[in-house]
């Protein structure tokens, strides 16, 4: 198992926003949360990440994570947020190198096997002609593929993707979406993702989890989670879901 | 297979950034009121080497000027450069802030406020017409105290805590102490020539012994804050972000500031305040080599040192005899110099 969370509650400035949330990922597996603004899912991401403090019991391959020291935690965990931070004028290769952090003793440098395993990060994603090319100079897909480039070059089995179509078109979205289910595949990774747009969220997941107000309110394979009543309840929306190839689709309609 | 390589200093460059020391160097120690030719100097410094015996060609009085008056001036000047712009180079690094400079947490204000304190004193106890002992330490002392001041304000922000809580605190501390700093000023008029030429920034009384005052700070600084310019460049991502590559970036946030502004006090306390230096010989090697800290902290203690003995040079030439304030040098060349920088880098990188 991957990921193991039970119960887990996180509440900032006093207002409680993930509430007994028990979720897991099989190794392998891809669950992606759901649920409407404001429902948790960041939180939830984060608290996985150690990025916030949380009650409860999550365990990372076994482990429990309240006891990994950061390094520990960044080298089984990778984390690309919503919206990351572009260093300016920062050029690729220095930034999937950062990757590597949590191999580099706090104070000392990168070894041999550090450029070694950047190398094959940026061959892997395609990135090699862009390795000199400043990130701002880069367009929204490419930039994503970098962001997905240092989260790789941590070596973590358990990749954590906060919104990671949200700034893309409709064509970068499924080729970011199908480089990381390639990955999966190829590296053994196990995927968490939260995402808004629910047809492409079903047709990627394994499992999704849906989230409204901090709980968790359904659980499953897409085809029992994205169903007409639970989106009418949660999401207030009216959709009609249609079946289709690699999972159900959400159509909203008025 | 590509090969990747992490930012390093490239050998050209810390060659340049060393030239740029010698030569600041020879000219310092060749040129003023007496001419000496930069071989003499140069053999002369040579033979200062233990184990080294040249003879230099100079006249007995002319080593003396060399190692006497101008060595430790221009020592000093290369010291004092070095500081403030690592010290303002680590601030804009871990205030992800490009308008950092050395002073931000109150250290200007605060050494000021200690040095005026330490004229009126002296005014008060010994008359006025004598230079006041003791400038340097309440300098210090002002300074720490102002940036320790910043550090408690900004702190008591609790978990809200951020770097621009820490800023703010600076903006507010050094509101209060430049008010103090006013008023006592306008209690003892007749010294506001000594406090003003203070202000303005000097090396005049350099001699050895402020060189042996800031050389450990220097050092240490050194040491402590280029052994973390990696971390700085991961903190270039954000807080949460280095946290989740599984760095310490406030732990590293406090001992960098902490250590920047103790070598900051250190500077100012034997110079005084030293505009722009801090502020832009960092970005000026910023705009000339890349993003990476672990290239601009050692370059710009370099050429820092090179443009402040330089800049110290032209202060005590210029309107010889007299002294300029050397914080009007550094500001009247270094300004449209970084303009230049900035429009050719622009146009290398666009």
């Amino acid at each position: 198992m991957s990921l193991e969370v039970r119960e887990v509650s996180v509440s900032l400035d006093g207002h409680e926003i993930v509430r007994q949330v028990s979720l897991s990922v099989a190794d392998g597996e891809w669950v992606t949360v759901i649920g409407p603004n404001g429902a948790g899912k960041s939180t939830l991401l984060r608290a996985v990440g150690g990025l916030v403090r949380w009650q409860g019991a999550i365990e990372l391959f076994g482990r429990p994570a309240a006891a990994l020291g950061r390094r520990e935690r960044a080298r089984l965990v990778a984390m690309v947020p919503q919206d990351p931070v572009v260093p300016p004028g920062m050029v690729v290769v220095e930034y999937v190198l950062l990757g590597r952090t949590p191999y580099i003793p706090p104070l000392g440098r990168e070894s041999a096997a550090d450029l070694a395993a950047v190398d094959a990060v940026l061959e892997r994603l395609d990135l090699v002609g862009f390795a000199g090319r400043r990130l701002e100079s880069l367009s929204g897909g490419e930039r994503q593929r970098v962001f997905l480039a240092r989260a790789l070059a941590q070596g973590a089995k358990l990749l954590l993707l906060d919104e990671p179509t949200t700034a893309l078109d409709i064509g970068h979205q499924q080729e970011v979406l199908e480089l990381v289910d390639q990955l999966r595949r190829d590296a053994g990774l196990s995927v968490l993702a939260t995402m808004h747009d629910l047809s492409i969220a079903g047709e990627y997941a394994d499992r999704m989890v849906l989230l409204a107000g901090g709980r968790v309110v359904a659980a499953g394979p897409p085809r029992e989670v994205l169903t007409q009543a639970l989106l009418a309840e949660h999401y207030r929306a009216r959709v009609r879901v249609i079946d289709g190839e690699h999972g159900p689709l959400v159509v909203p309609v008025r | 297979m590509t090969t990747t390589a992490p930012a390093r200093l490239r050998a050209g460059w810390l060659a340049a950034g060393l030239g740029a020391v010698l030569v600041a160097a020879l000219a310092g120690l060749a040129l003023g009121p007496v001419r000496l030719s930069p071989a003499g100097v140069a053999l002369q410094l040579l033979d200062l080497l233990p184990g080294v015996h040249v003879h230099s060609g100079l006249s007995p009085t002319e080593a003396a000027i060399v190692t006497q008056l101008r060595l430790p001036r221009v020592v000093l000047g290369l010291l004092v450069g070095a500081t403030l712009s690592l010290a303002g180079g680590t601030y804009q690094g871990v205030f992800r802030n490009p308008l950092a400079d050395p002073y931000l947490l109150g250290a200007a204000a605060g050494a000021g406020f200690g040095a005026t304190v330490a004229i009126a004193v002296a005014h008060e106890a010994l008359g006025g017409g004598r230079t006041a002992p003791g400038v340097p330490a309440a300098a210090f002392a002002g300074a720490l105290v102002a940036v320790a001041l910043t550090y408690a304000l900004g702190a008591s922000g609790g978990r809200y805590r951020t770097p621009a809580t820490l800023i703010l605190a600076g903006v507010a501390v050094t509101s209060f102490f430049t008010a103090l700093q006013g008023f006592l000023q306008q209690r003892y008029v007749q010294e506001i020539r000594e406090v003003y030429s203070w202000i303005m920034g000097r090396l005049t009384i350099a001699g050895w012994h402020d060189v042996w005052l800031l050389l450990p700070y220097t050092v240490g600084m050194a040491v402590v804050i280029l052994a973390h310019r990696r971390e700085l460049d991961v903190m270039s991502v954000g807080d949460e972000e280095a946290v989740s590559l599984g760095a310490h970036p406030q732990r590293t946030r406090i001992v960098l500031i902490l250590t920047a502004s103790l070598g900051t006090a250190a500077a100012v306390s034997v110079s005084g305040l030293i505009g722009f230096v801090g502020i832009i010989v960092p970005h000026t090697v910023r705009l000339m080599t890349g993003t990476s800290y672990r290239v601009i902290l050692p370059l710009s203690m370099l050429f820092g040192g090179a443009f402040l003995a330089l800049a110290d040079l032209a202060a005590r030439t210029l309107l010889a005899p007299n002294e300029v304030p050397i914080g009007v040098v550094t500001a009247f060349f270094g300004a449209p110099f970084f303009v230049v920088v900035l429009r050719t880098s622009r146009r290398m990188t666009s």
